[in-house]
């Protein structure tokens, strides 16, 4: 089960952050934090696994920004990664070759997106397209 | 209307926090937003609302609070529109979670959510209830969740099996309710669906057993079939990645396999075939393919015995292992874990590889690795294994150095072929990473090296030769000057030579000079400090001509900040300088350390009551507060627990009090506040202060000159303050005690033969006063069965906690031959009644100037005492 979802940039600024569990907000900042240390100094040949507490941290890095995946430590690391790699892709498609500020700008349409593709820390929807489809079909009731 | 496209005061708002230089004007910003936020809370303004909310979201991302916005997203949730909604369930996701009060208030408007026409509310609702739902929400809301299962949208489906997840989690009772609608779940063709119903029924077989069996007979066959067709399927864009169909599907279907498989024969007999088909049909040169086929591995490994398949299996491995992807090394270290159960001699054929992963630069790999060979090691490759690991170490990253320490030393502390290689394994370590390795480790090769009697001289001159070189790792630093405390004259005679040894000169003052230099180094603390000065303590009996230089050290901790130290010093000197006739009595060797019960001890299976104290003398070196209540616990706790057995082990409760002085406690203290009330000898404290047991030397006046004020303790019939601090330590005795006067016209029990041995009898005659029940006054008479002549007679009790003990001089501290000495005791059993007196003794003597010891438990007193 994913714990939880963090996209942050190099300099550590928290982009999107999606908490599967509960934790206090002032542990939130912490593990971001340290996530961050964790993740933005390994060399790009490294394994996109670290361990974490008593979880591990998927994570890959596309420009500067970095999507980290806190998993169960008997998950399937490489399940994970190419998850991380769909959701980039829905995000590219959506915004059309995304950038750093689209994601800022449209923080909350990137919420909505995450609500449609994980829920419950599991994925809900693997296709590309019938995210995209669906987000199209939200758009419209607004 | 949309607060997102038309306003734009989000975008504004954003635009002007990018555009702040500083994190001061940042915060500016944020605290005009906020105040205008709280300002239209207040308003109520409904208008902007979710606009608002939006805004809070965003400075909540940044990390200021936001807690006055929780109410606005219950607000929001409540409105009609779908924007609000949206908006609405955003926030209550990122501001509140499951722990929060204000989310009670919220079920309602989930519940009519749930059920609304509007089946993108009904989504929203789902959402959220599947991230954030507390149990009590799961269980008010599982029925709606169950009936969306239903719901002719897939995307409400897939959904609500989600959410479903999220409800048996929280609530596991409710997992039956769901098992029904899975398995028609697991019927449907989309994907969406079977992905999230897979997940669902894998989590109801982890709650509960019966959904378990239920899958397992009805679904196998089925879950088998949809796995056959997604390997087999044609190319199907939507799904595709990197050329594998649905490789996420195929996933969760190998996992739910596993689970289905594990333990049962039949249900993995049935699945071998398409296992065997995904292991070899799997293309390995995407990451995508090579999930899949390490899903495929694990099932295979976890699933009932097939031998073909494991064969596959481990070769999949075999391959991974030697990709040069770092990921997949990683998860083939990950996966070789699991194997070894399955088959070790496979994954011992990597041995080398494995072994170079453990050097690798990436830390996941090398910690995976190393967890690895730590699991390889047996008792024929321990050697050659220990000594890369080892050599490594000297090389290796300092973050990395705490893990490597501890599995090395767990290695050889497990698999050592012999003793005299473990020493110097572990002096290698402590000599590479002293600083990193966990107190239990140098404690355990001290336990080793006491057992050693023959490495004795071979240990300590290693240790010497090892902190001139290595003086800044703490833990060899404890271990030498532990050891030259102890063998310091092997040290400086070359005692006990081994044949691979070359012989060294140390002398005297060289060995001393090592034990000054560990205690003056800045970096040395209380624990180092405090086995220095033990050190000293015995060096000073065991090296006479140094006695004098050995006072002035000790001396200097006089003024040591540390109250510990100072006292100690300030005890050892007058050890050193007055009673250099008890002196060598004091200091003797420590005993051998017993290895099974500290062993046990470590691993936490023995019961404390039934340990002796010797396990934790093995703790006194390293100074921690509190360490000797273990042994006073144990010693306590005898009558309430098992009795604790009374074995040779227990024999040196007087050592380990002298080993332990340097252990600080309340009772410590309390004792050193005696010397000004009292005059109590120091050597009084010593004894009391770390110790359960009331003694008082029997000293009549042939003892005088070293504890003179306990001769005139014993005579004077008020009860002397030492006396009553002793009581403090068997839980506050009171302070009046009143003095023995035993008056027969109690109630009378039968005289009891306490203790009898080849030498010794011991008889309790016992007494109450009338109006004082719970109070026993006990006339000890101890016989002396040989013709010899004991001296130095001395006897001493320690009772469980409900017990208080008093004991009265004895009548004389020489025992005649066949004759008799007469000591009284006074017992108040606070649990008079319910519980019977018990009592543990031990008594010594000289015989011929020998140190005699004997020791027994008193379990046989009449009840009703």
């Amino acid at each position: 089960m994913i714990r939880f979802i963090l996209l942050q940039n190099r300099q550590g600024k928290t982009r999107l952050a999606k908490y599967y569990i509960p934790l206090e907000e002032s542990e939130k900042h912490k593990v971001e934090y340290e996530v961050h240390r964790l993740v933005v100094n390994r060399d790009p040949k490294f394994t996109n696994f670290v361990e974490f507490r008593t979880h591990k941290v998927i994570y890959r890095r596309y420009a500067g920004l970095f999507f980290s995946l806190c998993v169960d430590i008997t998950d399937n690391e490489l399940a994970y990664l190419e998850g991380i790699h769909l959701f980039v892709e829905i995000l590219d498609h959506f915004f059309s070759n995304v950038c750093e500020l689209d994601l800022v700008f449209n923080f909350h349409k990137v919420y909505l997106i995450l609500d449609e593709f994980i829920l419950a820390g599991e994925f809900q929807e693997t296709s590309k397209k019938a995210i995209i489809e669906r987000m199209g079909e939200l758009e419209k009731q607004e | 209307m949309n607060p997102f496209s038309s306003g734009t005061r989000l975008r504004d708002m954003i635009r002007a926090i990018r555009a702040c230089k500083t994190a001061a004007e940042e915060r500016a910003v944020v605290r005009k937003e906020c105040a205008s936020i709280r300002a239209a809370v207040s308003d109520n303004d409904n208008d902007y609302r979710h606009r608002n909310l939006a805004k809070l979201m965003f400075i909540h991302m940044l990390g200021y609070p936001t807690h006055f916005g929780q109410m606005e997203c219950l607000k929001l949730i409540a409105a009609p529109g779908f924007p609000e909604k949206r908006i609405g369930y955003l926030g209550l996701m990122l501001l509140l979670d499951e722990r929060q009060e204000v989310l009670m208030l919220v079920t309602n408007s989930l519940k009519q959510d749930l059920n609304h026409t509007n089946q993108y509310i009904v989504g929203l609702a789902l959402c959220a209830l599947g991230n954030i739902s507390s149990a009590e929400m799961a269980r008010d809301l599982a029925p709606e969740v169950e009936r969306l299962l239903q719901f002719r949208d897939p995307n409400v489906r897939k959904k609500a099996a989600l959410c479903s997840i999220r409800i048996i989690k929280k609530v596991p009772d409710l997992a039956e309710n769901f098992v029904n609608p899975v398995a028609s779940l697991l019927k449907e063709k989309h994907h969406g669906v079977l992905l999230t119903a897979i997940q669902l029924c894998a989590d109801l077989c982890i709650v509960s057993e019966e959904a378990l069996e239920y899958f397992r007979k009805k679904c196998t066959e089925g879950i088998v079939k949809i796995l056959k067709d997604a390997v087999n399927s044609p190319y199907a864009p939507e799904y595709d990645i990197s050329g594998i169909s649905d490789p996420f599907l195929q996933i969760r279907l190998l996992r739910i396999l596993r689970i289905l498989g594990h333990g049962d024969a039949d249900a993995s007999d049935f699945m071998n075939d398409v296992l065997a088909q995904v292991a070899t049909k799997t293309e390995s040169n995407k990451n995508a393919g090579n999930a899949i086929l390490y899903e495929c591995v694990e099932t295979i490994m976890s699933i009932e015995d097939s031998g073909g398949l494991r064969v596959l299996a481990i070769n999949i491995l075999g391959r991974f292992l030697s990709n040069r992807d770092n990921n997949i090394r990683y998860v083939a270290l990950n996966m070789l874990m699991k194997a070894i159960s399955v088959d070790g001699q496979a994954v011992q054929r990597h041995r080398a590889t494995i072994l170079e992963c453990v050097k690798d630069s990436d830390a996941s790999i090398r910690k995976r690795a190393l967890e690895l060979v730590y699991l390889l090691v047996n008792e024929s490759n321990v050697k050659p294994l220990a000594k890369e690991l080892i050599d490594y170490l000297v090389v290796s990253d300092q973050d990395f150095k705490g893990d490597l320490t501890a599995k090395i030393c767990s290695i050889v502390e497990k698999l050592s072929p012999e003793k005299i290689w473990y020493i110097d394994q572990m002096l290698k370590v402590l000599c590479e990473a002293g600083n990193y390795v966990k107190d239990e480790v140098w404690h355990a090769l001290i336990v080793v090296i006491t057992n050693a009697s023959n490495l004795h001289g071979y240990t300590v001159r290693s240790l010497y030769k090892a902190i001139q070189t290595s003086g800044d790792q703490e833990a060899v630093v404890r271990v030498a000057v532990w050891c030259i405390g102890e063998y310091g004259d092997l040290l400086v005679n070359n005692i006990g030579m081994l044949d691979i040894e070359e012989p060294i000169t140390v002398t005297e003052s060289d060995a001393i000079d090592a034990i000054e230099v560990a205690i003056m180094r800045h970096t040395s603390d209380l624990t180092t400090r405090a086995m220095c000065l033990m050190a000293l303590l015995k060096l000073s009996s065991r090296f006479p001509s140094c006695s004098q230089r050995i006072k002035d050290i000790v001396t200097q901790s006089k003024g040591s900040l540390l109250l510990e130290l100072q006292q100690r010093s300030i005890e050892f000197n007058s050890i050193i300088g007055k009673h250099q006739n008890l002196r060598s009595a004091l200091v003797e060797r420590m005993p051998v350390l017993d290895e099974a019960t500290y062993s046990g001890r470590r691993a936490g299976s023995v019961p404390a009551a039934v340990s002796t104290s010797q396990g934790n003398t093995l703790n006194i070196p390293n100074g921690v507060v509190k360490i000797v209540d273990a042994p006073l616990v144990d010693l306590l706790d005898l009558g309430v627990d098992e009795p604790a057995p009374t074995n040779s082990s227990a024999a040196n409760f007087l050592h380990d009090l002298l080993g332990g002085v340097d252990i600080s406690s309340p009772s410590a203290q309390s004792g050193t506040m005696q010397p000004q009330k009292s005059g109590t000898d120091v050597l009084l404290d010593l004894l009391s202060s770390g110790s359960p047991l009331a003694q008082i030397n029997t000293s009549t006046s042939d003892n005088k000159i070293p504890v003179s004020p306990l001769n005139s303790l014993s005579l004077s019939s008020p009860l002397p303050a030492a006396t009553s601090s002793m009581m403090d330590l068997l839980d506050g005795f009171g302070p009046t005690p009143t003095p023995p006067a035993p008056k027969d016209n109690g109630p009378t029990y039968p005289p009891i033969v306490a203790f009898e041995s080849a030498s010794l009898r011991l008889m309790f005659n016992f007494s109450k006063q009338p109006g004082s029940p719970h109070i026993t006054q006990i006339e000890a008479n101890f016989t002396n069965k040989s013709s010899d002549v004991y001296t130095d007679f001395i006897f001493q009790a320690a009772v469980p906690k409900f017990l208080q003990l008093h004991l009265e001089p004895a009548s004389s501290n020489t025992l005649n031959g066949n004759g008799s000495v007469t000591q009284k005791l006074r017992l108040t059993n606070n649990q008079h009644g319910k519980k019977s007196l018990v009592m543990r003794i031990r008594i010594s003597y000289k015989l011929n100037n020998k140190d005699m010891l004997e020791e027994g438990q008193i379990s046989n007193f009449p009840r009703d005492l």
